[in-house]
C-alpha cells in the first residue's frame, strides 16, 4: 500500500511546490508574493465554477484537460519517489511513460486546434515543435542510462541508492545529463526563458495559450496535470542532484522534499534573473541539452566498454 | 524656402484673413513642395465655414508654415505622390465626405458618418451594428495565415484591431485599425462652454493630460493675448515633465516584463506611483488633471512642496538609475531589445514619426527645442537620437529622457517659484481668428489648433496626438519580425487609442 500513499502525497503535494517558484520570483521582484497555498485556493475556486463549451467544440475538446491530467497521474505512478518503490514498474517502463507524457500533449494539443482559434493554432504549431527536441535530449539521456545500468525503467535508475550508482559509473559526465534534464524540465513546463506562464499576452504564450478556452474543472485539471508533470521532472533531477538516502527510512521523505525544494527554488531563480528567449531562439536553447547530453553519452560510451 | 504658405511661429494668434488662401491646386502644389523638401505636416484638416468647406494645413520645416483653401468635393490624392498624407486625407474624406481619389488606402478612420450630410465616401451604413465591409490587406499561399487580434482583448489596455498576415512565425504585414474610442471630442468642444472646456480636453488621452492642458491654455491665452507668470511657467513644465517620467518609467518596467524579465517591471510599477504622486502633491490629481488652465496653474508650488518634491525626486534617482542599469546590463533582456522591430531612419522619415520613437531612429526632433515654449527656451534640451531604430533604441530613449526629466526638474526646483494662482475663468475668443500650438508630450509632437468664426465662437478645434503619426511606425517595426515579439514592439511605442480615436 505504501506506494500508493506516497503517490496520493505527490499528487496533494505537486501544488505547492510550484508556488514555491511563484514565491522566489516575488522575492526577487521585491515583492510579499502569493501565499503558498495559492495554488489550491485556485484549484478549489476552478473546481467550483462550471465550464463553458464553445459550440464550435467538439469530443475532443472536452477529452483534452482529463487525458492531459490522467496521462500525468499516470507517469507519476512509475516514478520512485522518496526511495520507496513506484506503483507500477517494467523493463521498458521508461518509454512507456514518454510516450504518456506525449498522449497527453498530443490531446492538449487536438484540443486546442479544436477551437479554430488562430491564437491556439500558433500555441499548438509551437507547443508540437519544441518537445520534439526535447525527445531527442531524452532518448539520448535513456541510452546512457540504459549503458550504464542495463536497464529500462524509472525505478532502475531512481529508486533507493541507484542514482549513486549512475554517479559513480559515469563520474563527472553526469553533470552534464543534469543540466540537460533541467533544460528540459524548463522546456516541458513551459517555464522562462522558453516560455513565459505570468504573461497576459497570448501572441508570445506557448502553453498558455492553448489552454485559452478552458475554463472551471476543465481549466483545473490542466493546472493539475500541470503541476503534476513539473513534479514529475523536478523529482528527476533531484533525484541525480542528491543521489544518495539515509539508511534509516524515516528521514528520507524529509530529504526528498528539501532536495525537491532545491530543484524549484533554482527554476524560480533562472526566471527571476533572465528575461526569455525570442521564439526563434528557443530551439538553440533546447538543443544545448541535447548536445550535452550526447556529449555525456559519447563519453561514457568511450570510457565505459 | 520660396513658397505661398506663411510663415508663422508656435502658439502666434492670427487673424484669418492674414492666412493665405490659395486655390486648391496651388495649395497641392506647394504643400506637396514643402513635404517633398523635407517638410513634414502638423495639421492637415478640414472645417466647414458657413456650410462651405475648406481645409487648412499646418506644415513644419524649421518653422511653421500655414495655408488654407477651399475644398473641392473631389480631388486628386495628395498621398498618392506624398505619402505623409495619407491619414489626414482618410480623416477629412471620413469627416467631410470629400473625395481623395486615387487614394492607396481609402479606409475610414473612426467609423462615424461625415458631417455634411454626404454620401458616406466609404459605402458604410452608420445605422448598422457592423457598419460596412472593411477590407484589409491580404495575402495568399499555402504556408499563409493571418491572425486577427481585436479590438476587445486580454489585459487593461484600450480597443483596437490588428490583423497579422503571417508566414509561419514571421509577420509580413501588420494592419491596424481603429476607432473603436471615438467620443467625438472635436465636435464635444464646440458645444461647451469656456468653463467645460479645459475638463473635456484634458479628457482627450488620460496619460497626455497635462500637454493636452499646456497646448489648449496656450491656445487661448494667445487668442486672448493673455500674459502667464514665469512662475506658471516653470509649474507646466515641471507638470509636463513629471508625466513624461511616470509614462516613460511605466513603459519600461512593461518592456521588462514582457521580455518575463520581471525584477524591473516591479520596481517601475512602484516608481511610476511615486511619480505621480508628485503630481498628487502639487495639483491633487495624480495625472495631473486640473493643473493647467489658460491664464497659468491652479497651483503654486510653494518652498514647502518644493522641498518635498526635491527630497522625494532626490530619493528617486538613484533607484532609477539602478533600475535602468539593471534592465541594459541584463544580456538576455538586450538580446531581445536589440534588432527587434527595426524602422529605418528614411522609412522614419517617409512616416513622418515623432517623439521618442522618431528620435529612436535618427530623427532628432523636439518641439521642445524647435519650437519651444512655456520656460523651454530657457532650458537646454539636448538632442537625443539614436539610429538602430529598434526596440533597444526606444527603450533606451525613455531611459535616457527620464534621466534629463530628473534633472530638469531638480534645476528647476533650486529657486523659488512664485505665481498667482488662477481658476477656470470665463474667456472670450476674439472673432476670425487662428493659432495654432505644438507642444511635446512624451510620446511626442502634440499639436491643438482654434479656429474661430464671425462671433468668437470655436468654429473648429482640431487636435493631433502624436501617435496619429506614430502607429504607422508600429506597423512598420513589425514587418518580418516575429509574431511573438508584437507586443515588445507594441510597448516600446506605447501609443495612444483615446488620442487617436479622439
Amino acid at each position: 500500500m505504501k506506494p500508493i500513499y506516497i503517490w496520493c502525497l505527490a499528487m496533494l503535494l505537486a501544488p505547492f511546490f510550484s508556488a514555491i517558484i511563484i514565491k522566489v520570483k516575488a522575492f526577487f521582484g521585491g515583492r510579499k508574493g502569493s501565499p503558498f497555498l495559492i495554488n489550491y485556493y485556485t484549484l478549489i475556486k476552478l473546481f467550483k465554477k462550471g465550464s463553458v463549451y464553445s459550440t464550435s467544440t467538439t469530443i475532443i475538446f472536452k477529452l483534452g484537460p482529463i487525458i492531459s491530467l490522467s496521462s500525468a497521474a499516470t507517469a507519476l505512478m512509475f516514478l520512485p519517489i522518496a526511495g520507496i518503490a513506484p506503483v507500477f514498474s517494467f523493463n521498458g517502463d521508461v518509454l512507456f511513460v514518454l510516450y504518456l507524457l506525449g498522449l497527453g500533449r498530443f490531446f492538449t494539443i487536438a484540443a486546442a486546434m479544436d477551437t479554430a482559434s488562430p491564437f491556439e493554432g500558433m500555441g499548438a504549431a509551437r507547443e508540437a515543435y519544441f518537445p520534439i527536441i526535447c525527445e531527442a535530449t531524452m532518448f539520448m539521456v535513456l541510452i546512457l542510462f540504459y549503458k550504464l545500468t542495463g536497464e529500462l525503467s524509472l525505478a532502475s535508475y531512481f529508486s533507493g541508492n541507484n542514482p549513486a550508482i549512475l554517479w559513480n559509473s559515469a563520474g563527472s559526465t553526469m553533470l552534464f545529463v543534469v543540466i540537460a534534464l533541467f533544460i528540459v524540465l524548463l522546456t516541458e513546463n513551459s517555464r522562462v526563458p522558453v516560455d513565459d506562464p505570468a504573461t497576459h499576452l497570448e501572441l508570445t504564450m506557448i502553453h498558455e495559450v492553448m489552454v485559452l478556452d478552458h475554463s472551471g474543472p476543465d481549466f483545473g485539471f490542466i493546472e493539475l496535470a500541470s503541476f503534476c508533470k513539473l513534479f514529475f521532472y523536478s523529482t528527476i533531477v533531484s533525484r541525480l542532484l542528491f543521489p544518495l538516502f539515509f539508511p534509516f527510512e524515516t528521514l528520507n521523505p524529509a530529504l526528498e522534499i528539501c532536495s525537491l525544494i532545491c530543484v524549484y527554488v533554482a527554476a524560480g531563480v533562472t526566471e527571476s534573473v533572465m528575461a526569455r528567449y525570442r521564439m526563434d531562439k528557443v530551439p538553440k536553447f533546447i538543443l544545448t541539452s541535447f548536445a550535452l547530453a550526447s556529449f555525456a553519452t559519447v563519453i561514457i560510451m568511450e570510457f565505459i566498454k | 524656402m520660396d513658397t505661398d504658405f506663411l510663415e508663422i511661429s508656435n502658439g502666434q494668434a492670427l487673424s484669418r484673413e492674414q492666412i493665405p488662401h490659395l486655390t486648391f491646386d496651388d495649395f497641392q502644389k506647394n504643400a506637396m513642395k514643402i513635404v517633398w523638401g523635407g517638410g513634414k505636416i502638423v495639421q492637415y484638416f478640414g472645417y466647414a465655414d458657413n456650410s462651405i468647406v475648406k481645409l487648412m494645413a499646418v506644415l513644419r520645416t524649421d518653422k511653421l508654415l500655414v495655408a488654407g483653401c477651399d475644398a473641392p468635393d473631389e480631388y486628386p490624392s495628395f498621398s498618392n505622390k506624398c505619402e505623409p498624407f495619407q491619414l489626414f486625407e482618410r480623416e477629412i474624406a471620413e469627416q467631410f465626405g470629400i473625395v481623395p481619389k486615387y487614394h492607396p488606402w481609402l479606409k475610414m478612420v473612426r467609423y462615424h458618418p461625415n458631417s455634411q450630410g454626404k454620401k458616406d465616401v466609404f459605402g458604410n451604413d452608420y445605422t448598422e451594428d457592423i457598419p460596412g465591409n472593411y477590407p484589409y490587406y491580404s495575402v495568399e499561399g499555402d504556408e499563409i495565415h493571418e491572425v486577427a487580434v481585436g479590438p476587445v482583448h486580454a489585459g487593461i489596455i484600450e480597443p483596437g484591431h490588428f490583423r497579422f498576415n503571417c508566414i509561419g512565425e514571421r509577420v509580413l504585414h501588420l494592419e491596424i485599425q481603429l476607432g473603436y474610442q471615438h467620443r467625438g471630442i472635436e465636435n464635444l468642444i464646440l458645444k461647451a462652454d469656456s468653463k467645460r472646456l479645459p475638463i473635456i480636453i484634458e479628457g482627450i488621452a488620460g496619460d497626455t493630460t497635462v500637454a493636452n492642458g499646456v497646448s489648449f491654455a496656450q491656445a487661448v491665452e494667445a487668442l486672448t493675448s493673455i500674459q502667464t507668470d514665469q512662475g506658471s511657467r516653470i509649474i507646466r513644465i515641471i507638470g509636463l515633465e513629471l508625466e513624461r517620467i511616470a509614462n516613460h518609467v511605466g513603459d519600461l518596467g512593461a518592456l521588462s516584463g514582457d521580455v518575463a524579465f520581471l525584477p524591473p517591471a516591479n520596481y517601475c510599477g512602484r516608481m511610476r506611483g511615486d511619480f505621480l504622486n508628485m503630481s498628487l502633491l502639487i495639483c491633487g490629481n495624480r495625472m495631473g488633471k486640473g493643473l493647467v488652465r489658460p491664464g497659468g496653474v491652479r497651483f503654486s508650488i510653494d518652498d514647502e512642496i518644493s522641498r518635498e518634491l526635491m527630497r522625494r525626486i532626490n530619493e528617486l534617482e538613484p533607484q532609477v538609475e539602478h533600475v535602468i542599469d539593471l534592465i541594459f546590463s541584463t544580456s538576455s533582456v538586450r538580446a531581445r531589445f536589440e534588432d527587434c522591430g527595426i524602422v529605418s531612419t528614411s522609412d522614419a522619415n517617409h512616416l513622418g514619426l515623432v517623439g521618442p520613437a522618431g528620435r529612436a531612429c535618427g530623427l532628432p526632433y523636439d518641439a521642445r527645442r524647435t519650437f519651444a515654449t512655456e520656460y523651454y527656451p530657457g532650458i537646454d534640451i539636448p538632442e537625443n537620437a539614436k539610429t538602430t531604430g529598434d526596440v533597444y533604441a526606444r527603450a533606451k530613449m525613455r531611459a535616457e529622457e527620464i534621466l534629463q526629466s530628473i534633472s530638469i526638474i531638480k534645476s528647476l526646483l533650486k529657486d523659488t517659484i512664485e505665481t498667482n494662482c488662477v481658476d477656470s475663468e470665463v474667456f472670450n475668443l476674439p472673432s476670425s481668428s487662428f493659432v495654432v500650438t505644438v507642444n511635446e508630450a512624451w510620446r511626442g509632437e502634440l499639436s491643438h489648433c482654434i479656429i474661430t468664426d464671425a462671433e468668437g465662437k470655436i468654429l473648429r478645434y482640431k487636435i493631433k496626438d502624436p501617435s496619429f503619426h506614430n502607429w504607422n511606425g508600429l506597423a512598420m517595426s513589425l514587418r518580418n519580425t516575429e509574431i511573438s515579439d508584437f507586443p515588445l514592439n507594441n510597448k516600446s511605442y506605447n501609443l495612444s487609442y483615446c488620442g487617436f480615436d479622439l
